[in-house]
């Protein structure tokens, strides 16, 4: 079931949640509302979940209206950021609740919560309690409890948000396993980019109320719309230079920029991630002035395959972070004191003021 | 060496076995030994004597009986309008709200003369309401409605001010689940609210109906206690004492301390019940992702 919203605001008070925001959710998409905390990306799914209602806009559901429709009449499924499973009944009694309600036969509620249960590979845990299970079981059932009354909609909020770093890791695999088999239209929040890249068929990155881009995780991490999303993606060099006559300049070194074809000079932001910097050693063919920044390394740290650089330019006091393979970074003899000369490669440059913002 | 004995003991140690002796002999000089001389003056006739006190006086049984209905519907009210307010005030943000919740208190820091006061004041026949009442026959002063009124006004914290932490701490997301289950507003407050704030329900409703049995004050005004017919336990207690039948006073006095350590074992029960829950609700909200998902591992979906 595809979901179309358009111009919703909600205020709490003085604070604006959701600031007349438009989004599309195809068909059979998983979806990732990613952002900080604060903006909006949870109010916006308890509005498609009818679980708080819309100042301004209008929900659609296949063509038709639902912004006025009742939770309990929305066929959705919402799984809740600490699963809010009824403490006081057993798991099986949690994944019947919404089949019960509808009064569906007995025999049918057995059979259908015992395929949850094996769907979700808590196969003979049903008489348990919730405090009796471990926090990815839990999610687990908070999961089943949503799929019994078989909905349109899937919607998470957090939903590996409490679980800790290996399990996060195995759910998420699993929940995009499971949404490749059912195939329904499910929208999750989260405020862990990696968790939205890696689970994600589209990514919308919320910031203040606003949508500040969407589109698939290709699309949002190679081509950040706005310094906000390349900000918020995560582990970036950021650089207060300037731009004129096509040209933009990072700690001296110009670099092309075909956008900005002006004479007049202005300030512009310039991001490059720590993998879009290239290091050599000083003194090598790959360091040459005015193309590379002469530096010398602060530290260097190892994060799985990965050895983390961090330079200072001669002259400042900033810091430069580049990722290099464990290996080339053993090559180079990368260590602290060591000289290096570090090569720019993609940057994206932002320009204040909203005209010049590509 | 004798001199170093007194210096090993711990400082500390002689405070608080010194705070414990003060606790142990107040509680049992302003509460254990009146108790048990109320429990000792009751008996002085034998069981046969309390019971006669007890049971073959018209007015002490009539005085029991009222009692034992009026605290009923009293407390039944209480439970009602407790569960009503604690909710809104626990899921709702409004203006005045905080307000409100002071005056959910005011029974607590009114004298309960003054409430009686207050209440004959409004439904009095020199009262606001008195007119009408008197046009449509409804007597309420010095009769059992006002009886329940007086009682309920001064029980009417226990039972809001005992949910509304619990409400809180449980939050809104079991009965928003619920909701998006499909649960209609009723199955959420009997599926899922009400068994959520069972214990501390009891727990109010047991305190509001020992305060409710207990009552003397307010009651003492409404009723223009009249042996047989106004008279509840307390006031009965009172009567007796005043015209020096004391033994008889004290048999009476006897059942409604007797009641009183009935609700203190019940209270303990309940309290017992209410820390269980507070630890699970601690344990179900616990990070508990530290164990390694096994049931995953077999294969996927």
């Amino acid at each position: 079931m595809s979901i179309h919203i358009r111009d919703i605001s909600k205020t709490f008070g003085s604070f604006k949640a959701l600031d007349g925001v438009s989004l599309d959710v195809p068909d059979g998409t998983l979806l990732a509302l990613l952002g900080p905390s604060g903006s909006g990306k949870t109010t916006l799914l308890r509005i498609i979940a009818g679980l708080e209602f819309p100042d301004a806009g209008t929900i659609e559901e296949n063509g038709a209206d639902i912004t006025e429709r009742h939770a309990r009449s929305r066929e959705v499924g919402f799984v809740f950021q600490h699963y809010a499973l009824f403490r006081h009944m057993s798991v099986f009694e949690n994944i019947a609740f919404g089949l019960r309600v509808r009064k569906v036969p007995r025999a049918e509620v057995q059979a259908r919560v015992e395929e949850l249960l094996g769907l979700v590979r808590l196969e003979g845990l049903g008489g348990r309690k919730p405090s009796q299970l471990s926090g990815g079981q839990r999610q687990r059932v908070a999961l089943a409890r949503a799929l019994a009354i078989r909905p349109k909609i899937l919607l998470l909020d957090e939903p590996f948000g409490a679980l800790d770093a290996k399990v996060r890791v195995e759910l998420r695999q699993w929940l995009r396993r499971l949404h490749d088999e059912i195939g329904m239209t499910s929208v999750f929040v989260t405020h862990d980019q990696e968790e939205a890249f890696e689970l994600a068929d589209e990514v919308v990155v919320m910031n203040h109320g606003q949508i500040e881009q969407q589109g698939t995780p290709d699309a949002v991490f190679d081509k950040p719309a706005t310094p906000f999303v390349m900000d918020f993606l995560g582990n970036v060099n950021v650089y207060h230079g300037r731009v004129e006559n096509g040209r933009a300049f990072w700690h001296g070194i110009p670099i092309d920029y075909p956008d900005y074809p002006h004479a007049q000079a202005r300030d512009a932001r310039v991001y490059l991630r720590p993998h879009e910097l290239e290091i050599a050693p000083a003194g090598t063919a790959a360091s040459r002035p005015g193309t590379s920044l002469p530096a010398r390394v602060l530290r260097v740290t190892r994060s799985g395959a990965i050895s983390r650089v961090a330079c200072r330019p001669h002259g400042s006091d900033a810091e430069l972070h580049v990722d290099v393979p464990v290996d080339t970074a053993r090559d180079l003899l990368l260590q602290p004191g060591v000289q290096v000369s570090i090569t720019p490669r993609t940057p994206r440059v932002f320009i204040p003021g909203p005209e010049y913002v590509i | 060496m004798p001199t170093s004995r007194t210096a090993t003991i711990d400082p500390s140690k002689a405070v608080s076995a010194l705070l414990v002796a003060a606790a142990v002999a107040i509680v049992g000089l302003l509460i254990v030994v009146p108790l048990m001389s109320v429990f000792y003056e009751a008996f002085s006739g034998g069981v046969a004597g309390w019971w006669r006190a007890v049971a073959h006086d018209p007015d002490t049984r009539h005085a029991i009986w009222l009692s034992l209905t009026v605290a009923p519907v009293a407390v039944a009210i209480n439970t009602v309008f407790g569960v009503a307010a604690a909710w809104l005030v626990a899921r709702f943000r409004f203006p005045g709200r905080s307000l409100l919740i002071s005056f959910f208190d005011v029974p607590f820091a009114v004298s309960p003369v003054v409430a009686g006061l207050a209440l004959v004041l409004i439904f009095g026949r020199q009262g606001l309401l008195g007119p009408t009442l008197a046009w449509l026959h409804w007597k309420v002063i010095f009769a059992w409605p006002g009886l329940v009124l007086a009682t309920t006004f001064v029980t009417l914290p226990l039972v809001v001010r005992e949910l509304i932490p619990v409400m809180e701490s449980i939050g809104p997301d079991e009965e928003m689940a619920a909701v998006s289950l499909g649960a209609s507003g009723w199955q959420v407050f009997w599926q899922i609210t009400l068994p959520n704030i069972r214990w501390a329900l009891l727990h109010g409703i047991v305190l509001a109906n020992a305060r409710a049995m207990g009552e003397f004050g307010a009651v003492y005004v409404v009723s223009g206690h009249i042996a047989g017919a106004t008279d509840t336990m307390p006031l009965r207690v009172e009567k007796l004492f005043q015209e020096y039948r004391q033994p008889a006073s004290m048999a009476v006095a006897s059942v409604l301390a007797g009641l009183a350590l009935v609700t203190l074992v019940v209270k303990f029960v309940i309290e017992h019940r209410l820390e269980a829950e507070a630890r699970e609700l601690e344990l179900a909200r616990s990070t508990d992702g530290t164990t390694h998902d096994a049931t995953l591992e077999a294969a996927g979906p």
